[in-house]
């Protein structure tokens, strides 16, 4: 679990993050969504310990990130796992060594115990025989595969994605949120999507929080999207007709 | 202001290169993949200047002696001295400076852009040490690099002397041997392995903390070429004004 407590970053004379408080659980997929600016990347930076809030807290189960010193703040980066946009894979290493690679840096295990961890986690993301590929190899969404492979090979206790299905065609994007949402149940993680995706929000959001202008506008699920009557999150869920459609069908349906 | 700030910033930085090491098992790899790449892939070019450029002084050398008093074996005795002080020390760093500087800064400026600098800081990773450290290590290999550079600077001039009729075998290496002073040679290889910490950090400093896309990682580059290069002259000045004035 990570609680947030009103928690302010600004960068120069611009106020990104205007105090922002929530509380994301484990075992679910919570989503940040919110207009490009809204501060989101710099939000889920602050809840990777990339950027500093000059004021609030951020407290991982139990554990403020400010009162850590740098040894238990590396200690806690070990259990976090992050998928970036780009997926951020390491050009000169190949898919398996991608994914051995946090076991290599933190493990003691064997590289024959390394190659067979990664080897079922590759499983796991539905990536075989790729193994020996470079990411400039593959395609996008097998990218990201092996980015969430490598996110959670070292068993983390926190996943981050920044935009996973960014670039991606509508069916891979629709199996890379599964696969996030499954693995989030799987492995009993608490799971953190910063997206722009609607399908994501109505498939797999578990908390939705919304951002706006650097507040945080709006929270709740993704069967409470459907019913709110905010106007900013009306405004930006509901921009395109057909997910007018979806909420209207939704709500006469009544599920 | 800039330059004051990014003054301090690169001493932050060469703090945190020292500091939180990455084990043992990774780095090693790493050194060794930096002495491939940076030492190993620059003797070609370094083989074929210095080659050249001893060759050329000895010509230029030779050209000019036309007092019948001043000897033959001047030309060696030039060959040497230019190339063991300033030729491979200081203009093989300038040239390494563009060759390995550039693809430092290339290679860390697009690991900038495309987030793989961040996904080492959330692993847990000091980035700085994992990039930069080997890359220091290696690069002090480097004045085996300017060794070789020295020989091949002599041989390129005997060479052009010898066959080019302006001076015979035995005279060039009479100049070779004539006034030989050891202590040029410790302070042409003290220089080196300052030009080498130069040549590791500056382009990784460009690199680490570029901001932006593909274009700015170009120029990223040039301001690297450019600050290293100010650097080692810079540092040229000082350390001959220290060890020899």
């Amino acid at each position: 679990m990570i609680i947030v407590e009103d928690i302010h970053k600004s960068f120069g004379d611009t106020e990104v993050l205007k105090g922002i408080s929530t509380c994301f659980d484990k075992g679910k997929t919570n989503l940040i969504i919110g207009q490009s600016g809204s501060g989101k990347t710099v939000f889920l930076k602050c809840l990777l310990g990339l950027h500093r809030p000059e004021q609030g807290k951020i407290v991982y189960n139990d554990r403020a990130y400010a009162d850590m010193d740098e040894d238990q703040r590396t200690e806690l980066r070990q259990e976090m796992g992050m998928v970036f946009q780009g997926s951020a894979l390491f050009d000169s290493m190949t898919v398996i060594e991608n994914v051995m690679f946090p076991l290599r840096m933190f493990s003691k295990l064997s590289k024959n115990e390394m190659a067979e961890r990664a080897s079922i986690v590759l499983e796991r993301v539905n990536l075989v025989d790729a193994n020996n590929k470079l990411p400039s190899e593959i395609s996008g969404g097998m990218q990201k595969r092996v980015a969430i492979a490598r996110a959670i090979v070292n068993k983390p206790k926190y996943l981050f994605c920044d935009e996973p299905n960014s670039g991606l065609d509508p069916k891979t994007a629709i199996v890379i949120d599964n696969l996030i949402h499954e693995i989030t149940q799987e492995y009993n993680i608490t799971t953190i999507i910063n997206t722009h995706d609607m399908n994501s929000v109505m498939e797999i959001g578990e908390k939705i929080v919304f951002l706006k202008d650097g507040y945080k506008e709006w929270e709740g699920t993704n069967k409470e999207i459907f019913k709110t009557d905010n106007e900013a999150v009306t405004n930006f869920v509901y921009s395109s007709d057909l997910f007018k459609k979806v909420r209207d069908t939704y709500l006469k349906e009544g599920n | 202001m800039i330059y004051i700030e990014n003054f301090g910033r690169y001493f932050i930085m060469l703090k945190e290169v020292f500091s939180r090491h990455t084990k043992w098992s990774m780095l090693k790899n790493l050194i060794f993949k930096e002495i491939d790449d940076l030492i190993y892939g620059s003797l070609g070019i370094i083989i074929f200047i210095s080659f050249f450029i001893g060759g050329v002084v000895a010509i230029q050398t030779a050209l000019n002696i036309d007092n019948p008093l001043i000897p033959k074996y001047l030309v060696g005795f030039t060959t040497r001295q230019s190339v063991i002080l300033e030729f491979a020390p200081t203009f093989t760093s300038i040239i390494m400076a563009g060759k390995v500087g550039s693809y430092i800064t290339s290679s860390i400026g697009t690991m900038r852009v495309t987030e793989q600098i961040d996904a080492l800081e959330v692993m847990g990773v000091n980035s700085l040490n994992y990039l930069v450290f080997p890359k220091i290590v290696a690069l002090m290999l480097y004045p085996f690099v300017i060794a070789i550079a020295m020989y091949m600077g002599i041989l390129g001039g005997w060479i052009a002397a010898v066959f080019g009729g302006y001076s015979t075998s035995a005279e060039f290496i009479k100049g070779l041997q004539v006034d030989f002073n050891t202590f040029h040679v410790i302070y042409a290889f003290t220089k080196t392995i300052v030009f080498a910490f130069i040549l590791a950090t500056i382009p990784s400093f460009y690199g680490y903390y570029m901001k932006g896309g593909a274009l700015e990682v170009g120029k990223a580059s040039t301001s690297s070429f450019v600050w290293t290069s100010v650097a080692i002259i810079i540092a040229n000045y000082l350390l001959t004004q220290m060890l020899l004035g």
